[in-house]
């Protein structure tokens, strides 16, 4: 079963299996320009802010996740995994690659 | 003699987010040899053809990147004089006693200003490579144990003050500077590869304003086919990818590079010309970094500037 995933403020919705990772999700849509870097919660390029709905997470690199991100839920898009449909704002890097339009990317 | 003073480098010391899924990687998809783990819950590592008793090790963190980078010297005296010249050129050095690593000599540790440790040592355990002294065969099983390459070749650190450090690996611990990207201005270098032998690098920098980063530690493969059998069982082991099979135009090296499952970026390496101290430098200009990161493609991938651990 997969759930949806909404990015706040783009209109971006895609489909994300439990055991796929938001990042490899997202980076299926094909959106050109996503920064799809490390992919093992290392090096902090994905970072999203989940504003809705239940998810797991496996280890993230503290260096880029401080105790406030926790809390707020900022987190690295390639160690969250869905547990239902969520909503996610995309913050940091990949907000000028997934909110601007193709065009002017 | 003619290979005296800093030998090679000798290990790095790299941080994971979970032990028992790197060592996983480390062992069964990069086909390393663990050869031990200590109180501390650090694991152990060798290339099947190193003699030594490990050149990478893994330890759980709460953040991946890179603890620190090891070189051999070639004798206590060495080791003595060099940490004598590091203190006369203004660095504060520490003794870390024999025996903190396992199977390991005593090591002179120091910080770069570009923020790395930096660690020489003269004696490591020698375990052999399975292979006997005599009449000895030219490879064991251990080469077809996943990727299963046969040295730690080099490392690219990422972190401020490229210059100094540059001062540093040449006027005191007897580098010399095989090629350099110019920043976009000409009147500085980007990036640096130095070597302390005749390998085309033994260690290489890059300027970036965080200090102590890990671009990649890097490993050597005895051909460019063994590359491409690297990148099958890459894909095979669905390992992140991120540039390659290619020929970099900076040291003329086949490579892949590639994430292990903590973000820490790993290349697998063959070929490279083999430099002479006497030699000039090769210059690459910033425009022409595209091709000097990968020749054929010419083109500056984006995670190769912005994705360190
Ligand atoms: S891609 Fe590196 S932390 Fe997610
Ligand atoms: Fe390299």
């Amino acid at each position: 079963m997969t759930h949806t995933v909404s990015i706040e403020d783009s209109g971006v919705r895609y489909a994300c299996a439990p055991q796929e990772s938001l990042l490899s999700g997202l980076h299926r849509l094909g959106l050109r320009g996503i920064p799809v870097g490390c992919r093992g919660g290392g090096c902090g390029v994905c970072k999203v802010e989940i504003t809705g709905g239940e998810f797991s997470t496996r280890a993230m690199s503290r260096d880029h996740v401080s105790d406030d991100d926790l809390a707020q839920r900022r987190l690295l898009a390639c160690r969250v995994y869905p547990s239902s449909d969520l909503s996610v704002k995309v913050i940091g890097k990949l907000q000028k690659k997934v909110c601007t339009p193709a065009a002017d990317r | 003699m003619a290979l005296t003073g800093v030998l090679r480098p000798g290990h790095a010391q790299v941080r994971v987010l979970d032990l028992e899924e790197s060592v996983r990687f480390y062992r069964d998809v990069l086909g390393l040899v663990e050869t031990g783990r200590d109180a501390q819950g650090r694991v152990y590592f060798k290339c099947w053809d190193e003699r030594d008793h490990n050149s990478y090790v893994i330890r759980e963190a709460d953040r991946a990147g890179i603890d620190f980078f090891g070189f051999r010297v070639l004798d206590q005296a060495t080791l003595d004089r060099l940490d004598a010249d590091l203190k006369a050129y203004g660095l504060a050095t520490e003794r870390i006693p024999a025996g903190e690593m396992l199977g390991t000599g005593e090591r002179v540790r120091f910080t770069l200003p570009s923020g790395h440790v930096i660690e020489l040592y003269a004696d490591k355990h020698k375990v052999g490579n399975g292979i006997p002294l005599v009449n000895p065969a030219p490879w064991s099983k251990a080469r077809d144990h996943g990727i299963a390459p046969v040295r730690l070749d080099h490392a690219l650190l990422y972190g401020p003050n490229v210059a100094e450090v540059h001062k540093i690996f040449t006027e005191v611990l007897g580098f010399y500077l095989v090629e350099r990207v110019l920043t976009p201005d000409g009147q500085g270098n980007a990036a640096i590869w130095l070597s302390c032998g005749q390998k085309v690098h033994d260690i290489a920098f890059a300027e970036y304003p965080e200090p102590g980063k890990l671009h990649h530690c890097s490993f050597l493969m005895e051909s460019w086919d063994q590359v491409l059998r690297a990148g099958d069982i890459m894909s095979m082991n669905q390992v992140a990818v991120d540039i390659g099979p290619t020929r970099h135009g900076v040291t003329r090296g086949c490579t892949i590079y590639a994430w292990d499952p903590s973000g820490n970026r790993f290349e697998t390496f063959f070929g490279g010309h083999l430099p002479y101290p006497d030699y000039e430098t090769l210059t690459w200009t910033f425009d022409n970094f595209g091709q000097g990161l990968d020749y054929p493609q010419r083109k500056l991938h984006e995670t190769f500037l912005t994705v360190v651990s």
